[in-house]
C-alpha cells in the first residue's frame, strides 16, 4: 500500500464527510423553504441572501443552548443515542459510488471510500443499528412518551426492513452482484433498474420514507401525540444530532435510492463523453448528474411530507405486514420466471 | 309540482354522500397521492400570500384609525379644555386626566381657561373605537391616519402614553396655519 493511496483515501473520505455534512446542513434549510413554498409562504429570509445562512444560525443556537439533563438514571446512554443516530448516519457513505474513476497525476482514482463486494448488506445493516440510537435515546430519556416513540421507530423500522430486503432480493437477482460499483456501472446508458424494477423501486421507496422516519411515516416523532417522540428531553447539539441524523439519513438514502434504481451516476451519453472529451469531464458530468437525482430525491422527500398526513399506527403496521411483503414476495417470484423466460 | 324536502338544495351545492365501497384501484391510493402532489407543487409556483412586513406595510383602509393626538388650533394653543367627556365615553376606560386652570401669561398654551395637566391614554386598552373623537366638544382628540403602530414595550407602564406622545407637535400646527392661510 503507497503514500499516495493512503492520502487519495484520507481526501476522499474528508470530502465525503464535508459533503454530507453540507447537504444535511442544507437540507434543514431547503425543508423550511420547500414547505414554506408549498404553503405559499416564503420561508426564511432574513439570515443571508434567501435565508442562506439559517442552518449557520440554527446550529449556533442550538451549540449556545443549555445542556439539560432529565432525571434518568442512565446519563450514559442519554449520551451515546444520538452519537449512534449520527454516526450510523455517516458510515453508510463509504461505499456509495458517488462516481465512475477520475485520472489524477497518471493514477486512477476511484471515486468510492472503499469497493466492497457486501456494500449492499453493509449499507442495510448498517442502517438498522441506525434504530438502536433511536432506541437508546428514547429509552434512556426516561419519559414515557420517548419511551413510547422509541418502540414505535423499532417496531417500525423491524417491519419494513423486511419488505426493503425482499423489493432488493428482486433486483439483485437481476444484477446479480452486491457491489453497489457494479449496480452502478450495470446501469450505463438509459438501462436504469427502475424500468425493470417498478414494484421493486415502489417498495423500496416506501420503506426508505418508513426508514428514515421521514412523513407519512414518521410515527416516532408525531407531535400531537408524542411531544417530540424521542427526542422530547435532548437539548442543546444532542437534539441537533438527532435532527441532523435524521437529514444525514435523508441524503444518504437518496443516494442509494438513486444508485440502485436510477442509474447512479450514469446519463445518456456518458460513453460518448469519454471517447470524445475526456474521462476526467464525463466523469465530473457524472457526479453533478448524481447530485442532481440525490437532490430531487431530497426535494421529493420534502414534497411528500408536506402533501401527505401521518399514518396511523395500525394503519402502518397494515400496510407494512399485510400489503408491502406479500406484494415484494410477489416481486420476486416474477422477477423470477422473467429471468427463465426472457434469458 | 312538489319537491320532497330532503332533496331540495337551495345552495345548489348539495351532494349526496355515499358510503360504496372503494375500488382496487382507489385503495391502493396512488392516484390519490399523485393528485395531491400535483395540488402541493402547484402551490410551489404560485404567488405568495406573505407581505414582507418591515420593508413592505399592508394596504390601511381609509377610514382607518390610528393614533390619537391632541390638537392645537391655529396659534399653536392646546384645544383640550379636560371636560372629561372623553374619558366618560371611552368603553375600555383607557384615559385619564387632570384638569388644572390655566394662569396669567399661559394664554398663548392652552385654548380655554380650563387645560389638562396630564392626559393619559392606555394604550393596552384602547381599542381604536373612535368614541373619544365623537364625544370631544373642542375638536381636541382625533384618531390620526397616521401609519405608525404603537411599538412593543417590556412594561406595562410604558404604554401609557402622556401628553408628551398626544399633543400635535407646535411645528405641525404653526405649519397647518402657513398652509390654510397659504390656500
Amino acid at each position: 500500500m503507497d503514500s499516495a493511496f493512503i492520502i487519495e483515501k484520507s481526501v476522499f473520505i474528508v470530502a465525503i464527510f464535508a459533503v454530507t455534512m453540507i447537504m444535511a446542513m442544507y437540507s434543514t434549510w431547503a425543508e423550511r423553504k420547500v414547505a414554506a413554498y408549498l404553503q405559499d409562504r416564503v420561508g426564511p429570509n432574513r439570515a443571508g441572501w434567501g435565508g442562506l445562512l439559517q442552518p449557520l444560525a440554527d446550529g449556533m443556537k442550538l451549540f449556545a443552548k443549555e445542556e439539560f439533563f432529565p432525571n434518568t438514571p442512565n446519563r450514559f446512554l442519554f449520551i451515546v443515542g444520538p452519537a449512534i443516530a449520527m454516526s450510523t448516519a455517516l458510515m453508510t457513505s463509504a461505499v456509495m459510488p458517488w462516481g465512475d474513476k477520475l485520472e489524477i497525476f497518471g493514477r486512477t482514482v476511484i471515486l468510492q471510500a472503499t469497493d466492497i463486494d457486501v456494500a449492499l448488506l453493509y449499507v442495510f445493516g448498517i442502517i438498522s443499528v441506525g434504530v438502536y440510537g433511536i432506541m437508546i435515546g428514547g429509552w434512556a430519556s426516561n419519559n414515557k412518551f420517548s419511551l413510547m416513540s422509541s418502540v414505535r421507530a423499532a417496531s417500525q423500522m423491524v417491519s419494513y426492513e423486511i419488505a426493503m430486503g425482499l423489493s432488493i432480493i428482486a433486483l439483485l437477482m437481476m444484477t446479480g452482484t452486491l457491489s453497489l460499483k457494479e449496480i452502478a456501472a450495470q446501469q450505463a446508458g438509459m438501462n436504469w433498474n427502475v424500468f425493470y424494477q417498478p414494484v421493486g423501486f415502489l417498495i423500496f421507496l416506501i420503506c426508505a420514507f418508513a426508514e428514515t422516519n421521514r412523513t407519512p411515516f414518521d410515527l416516532a416523532e408525531c407531535e400531537s401525540e408524542l411531544i417530540g417522540g424521542y427526542h422530547t428531553e435532548y437539548s442543546s447539539m444532542k437534539m441537533g444530532f438527532y435532527l441532523f441524523a435524521e437529514y444525514a439519513n435523508m441524503f444518504i438514502s437518496s443516494a442509494i435510492l438513486a444508485v440502485l434504481y436510477f442509474g447512479a451516476y450514469n446519463y445518456p451519453g456518458m460513453q460518448w463523453m469519454v471517447d470524445n472529451v475526456g474521462v476526467n469531464a464525463a466523469n465530473i458530468l457524472g457526479i453533478v448528474v448524481l447530485f442532481i437525482k440525490i437532490c430531487f430525491f431530497i426535494f421529493f422527500y420534502m414534497w411528500i411530507r408536506w402533501t401527505i398526513p401521518r399514518f396511523r399506527y395500525d394503519q402502518l403496521m397494515h400496510l407494512g405486514w399485510k400489503i408491502l411483503i406479500p406484494l415484494a414476495i410477489v416481486n420476486i417470484m416474477v422477477t423470477g420466471i422473467c429471468i427463465l423466460v426472457f434469458k | 309540482m312538489s319537491t320532497a324536502i330532503q332533496n331540495i338544495s337551495l345552495s345548489g351545492k348539495k351532494k349526496q354522500v355515499s358510503n360504496k365501497e372503494m375500488t382496487f384501484l382507489e385503495r391502493m391510493y396512488l392516484v390519490a397521492i399523485v393528485k395531491g402532489l400535483w395540488i402541493t407543487i402547484k402551490h410551489f409556483f404560485r404567488k405568495k400570500a406573505t407581505i414582507h412586513y418591515p420593508e413592505q406595510v399592508r394596504e390601511f383602509s381609509p377610514v382607518y384609525r390610528g393614533r390619537h393626538m391632541l390638537k392645537r388650533d391655529e396659534q399653536g394653543r392646546e384645544n383640550c379644555t379636560a371636560c372629561g367627556l372623553c374619558a366618560l365615553s371611552c368603553p375600555a376606560e383607557a384615559i385619564t386626566m387632570k384638569a388644572e386652570e390655566r394662569k396669567k401669561g399661559e394664554e398663548h398654551l392652552y385654548r380655554e381657561e380650563k387645560y389638562a395637566s396630564i392626559y393619559e391614554i392606555n394604550m393596552l386598552r384602547c381599542i381604536f373605537c373612535g368614541l373619544c373623537e365623537e364625544a370631544c366638544p373642542k375638536d381636541a382628540i382625533y384618531l390620526t391616519l397616521s401609519k405608525e403602530l404603537v411599538p412593543a414595550q417590556y412594561d406595562r407602564e410604558d404604554f401609557i402614553f402622556g401628553k408628551d406622545k398626544l399633543v400635535m407637535p407646535l411645528e405641525m400646527a404653526l405649519k397647518n396655519t402657513q398652509l390654510k392661510n397659504a390656500n
